[in-house]
C-alpha cells in the first residue's frame, strides 16, 4: 500500500450483528477508510488494512455469545490474517467472538449483576502496545458506551498472570476520575478488565462500544480515538 | 442411540446464576440450601448403534463446541429406551 492511499477495513457481519453499519460509518469518518462489509459465509476479505468484528447477536447469543459465529466460514480467513499480524478490533460481541475461537485469551462469563447493562462506563488505557492505543497515552480515561449481558470476562489465574506480565491488559473500567472501584465495573470483569490484546498486540477486544461514540452527534467522540490512533499507526508504518 | 452432554461451570468459576437461584430458593424458605450451580444438559440423537461411539462422538462434540474449557466441564452419558434416563 502506497503512503495516502485510504485505508482499507473490512466489517465482518454476522447472522444477527447489529453495529455493523455503525463501525463502517465509524471508520468512514474517522479514517476515511474504503469499508468492506464481508458476509459470515464469504472468505474474501479484500486485502484489508483492518478487520472489524462489530457488536451485535450473533447467531441469537444461541450456546454461548459468540460460540457459533466462530465457525463461520469468514472466520477462518480472519484466524489468518490475525496470524499474518494484520489488525483485528473485536466490539463487544466481536470481543466474544474472538474469545471463543481462541484468538484471544479468556472467556465470557454472564454479568455478575445478571442484567444487560446499557450506559456510558469509563476506561483507562493500560497499554499502548497496539495499533489503536498507540496515539493515546496510558492513563488517559476514556467514555464510552457498553450495551451487554455477557462482558464478565475471566481467565485462568495462571494465563491472567501470565497476560499482565505481558501488558495485555489494554483497557480497565474505572470511575470518570481514572481511579478503580468496585462501582466503576459493570459486569463483575476479572480485575475490571474492559478490554485485552494477544500476545503480538494485533488482536484486539473490549467489550465498550468505540464507533457508538465516535460522533459529536452521538454523544461523545473518545472512541474516535482508538480509530486515529490506528490510522496514525498505519501511517507511521507506512513511512517505515 | 441418545447422547446426554452435561455442561457446567468448572468449580472455580463464578457462576452469577447459580447464585440468584440459590438466592431466590432462600426467599421461597428452602433455608437448607447452601449452593446452586447452573449447567445446561444437551439430548443428542446418534445415528449408531455403538455405544463406544456414541461416548466418543459425545466427548469431541462438547470439546469442540457445547463446552468452553476455558470457564465450563462436561459429562457424557447415553440415555436407553428401557431406562428413560442416563447411565
Amino acid at each position: 500500500m502506497s503512503a495516502g492511499k485510504a485505508a482499507r477495513v473490512a466489517v465482518v457481519v454476522f447472522p444477527g450483528s447489529n453495529c455493523d453499519e455503525d463501525a463502517a460509518l465509524a471508520a468512514r469518518t474517522t479514517l476515511e477508510a474504503d469499508v468492506k462489509m464481508v458476509r459470515f459465509d464469504e472468505h474474501a476479505l479484500g486485502d484489508p488494512d483492518l478487520v472489524i468484528l462489530p457488536g451485535g447477536f450473533s447467531y441469537g447469543d444461541y450456546l454461548r455469545s459468540g460460540a457459533m459465529a466462530r465457525f463461520s466460514p469468514v472466520m477462518e480467513s480472519v484466524a489468518a490474517f490475525a496470524a499474518k499480524g494484520g489488525a483485528v478490533l473485536g466490539i463487544c460481541n466481536g470481543f466474544q467472538i474472538l474469545c471463543e475461537a481462541g484468538l484471544l485469551p479468556g472467556a465470557m462469563l454472564r454479568n455478575a449483576g445478571l442484567r444487560f447493562v446499557c450506559r456510558d462506563v469509563w476506561l483507562r488505557v493500560e497499554s499502548k502496545r497496539t495499533p489503536f492505543t498507540l496515539a493515546i497515552n496510558r492513563g488517559d480515561v476514556l467514555r464510552m458506551p457498553i450495551a451487554h449481558g455477557d462482558g464478565n470476562w475471566t481467565a485462568d489465574p495462571d494465563v491472567y498472570a501470565e497476560m499482565t506480565a505481558r501488558d495485555q491488559v489494554v483497557f480497565r473500567y474505572v470511575r470518570p476520575d481514572g481511579a478503580r472501584g468496585a462501582d466503576a465495573n459493570p459486569n463483575g470483569s476479572l480485575d475490571d478488565v474492559a478490554g485485552i490484546c494477544n500476545l503480538e498486540g494485533n488482536v484486539v477486544g473490549l467489550m465498550p462500544h468505540p464507533e457508538r461514540a465516535a460522533d459529536p452527534l452521538l454523544g461523545g467522540t473518545d472512541g474516535a480515538r482508538l480509530f486515529k490512533s490506528f490510522a496514525t499507526t498505519r501511517l507511521a508504518m507506512q513511512e517505515r | 442411540m441418545t447422547v446426554l452432554v452435561k455442561v457446567m461451570l468448572k468449580s472455580g468459576v463464578l457462576d452469577p446464576q447459580g447464585k440468584a437461584i440459590a438466592e431466590a430458593l432462600h426467599r421461597l424458605g428452602y433455608a437448607a440450601v447452601s449452593d446452586v450451580r447452573a449447567g445446561k444438559l444437551f439430548r443428542i440423537e446418534v445415528d449408531t448403534a455403538d455405544a463406544a461411539h456414541a461416548r466418543e462422538v459425545g466427548r469431541e462434540m462438547a470439546r469442540q463446541l457445547l463446552a468452553n474449557p476455558v470457564i465450563e466441564d462436561f459429562e457424557v452419558a447415553l440415555e436407553t429406551a428401557a431406562t428413560g434416563g442416563a447411565r
